[in-house]
């Protein structure tokens, strides 16, 4: 654990970025900002993940192997999400969310 | 001293998390949020989680934002300036965030959590024992399943990034 750093402050670190990452969710219009907006929310999860670890069971390594394995997910996910957007720009030539209709079926 | 690292950090972490939401040019914001990975590779380092800031540095930091970069020079101009939302929707939204943010500190800073007061730190062959253990606790078949899952994804980019443009030109030319 962090010296002198109690788990509270963490704790609002991580719940401040969460929020960030919800409101870049709710307001971008633009899908790879999106993208970005879900990167944080993950992130924010992710160092939850590791600090309940170190600070309430020091001595089993569970979040650490499931931040991994978040880790892992995001990095599959934001492959295939560029995929989508790269292959949806050659169709409508557009990444705005408004633009996106073939999807809808 | 950690202290006053943890508090730069984090000033870091949230400063450039809020500029890369907000920011109006989409390069920008991608660098603003490798800017935010940094830190929180920064914060697993203080945490005494070596592996996993490598981790967090090579992939979200050397990979991630890799991807996100070229994505977004195959598909917009450098000068293009983003559309914005209405300052109504983003006041709403605003609100509504720090409303569930209230509701999340308080709900935190009313529990009383067990700390257990250590100085551990994990070397990475006991992260490497606990994945490929098959034994109770052990994480031999989510490693498993998570390689499966990332051959699928690649396989998947691949085939959805191609495109059907190349086989039509091909019957075309025929």
């Amino acid at each position: 654990m962090i010296p002198g750093i109690t788990i509270y402050e963490l704790f609002t670190v991580t719940s401040i970025l969460f929020f960030i990452g919800v409101y870049g969710f709710i307001t971008r219009k633009n899908l790879i900002s999106v993208l970005i907006s879900v990167e944080l929310i993950l992130n924010a999860s992710v160092i939850n993940f590791v600090v309940i670890n170190k600070y309430l069971y020091p001595d089993i390594l569970q979040g650490v192997l499931f931040s991994i394995f978040i880790i892992a997910v995001a990095a599959a996910e934001t492959a295939l999400a560029v995929s989508i957007i790269i292959n949806l720009y050659r169709q409508i030539n557009s990444v705005e969310v408004k633009d996106i209709e073939t999807m809808k079926y | 001293m950690e202290r006053i690292v943890f508090y730069i950090l984090a000033l870091i972490i949230i400063i450039f998390a809020f500029a890369s939401v907000t920011s109006r040019k989409m390069l920008r914001s991608v660098i603003y949020l490798l800017f935010v990975l940094s830190g929180i590779a920064g914060v697993y380092f203080l945490i005494d989680y070596n592996f996993l800031a490598a981790i967090q540095l090579t992939i979200y930091a050397g990979g991630i934002i890799v991807l996100i970069i070229f994505s977004v020079l195959l598909v917009h101009h450098i000068e293009m300036r983003l559309e914005i939302a209405k300052t109504s929707r983003k006041i709403t939204t605003g609100i509504a965030c720090l409303l569930g943010l209230g509701v999340f500190l308080f709900t935190i800073y009313s529990y009383r959590f067990n700390v257990v007061e250590n100085s551990l730190t994990t070397n990475v062959d006991e992260i490497g024992i606990k994945l490929l253990s098959y034994e109770a606790g052990g994480f031999i078949l989510p490693f498993e399943v998570i390689s499966v899952l990332l051959l699928a994804a690649m396989i998947g980019a691949i085939i959805i990034a191609k495109g059907n443009k190349l086989s039509e030109n091909n019957n075309q030319t025929k």
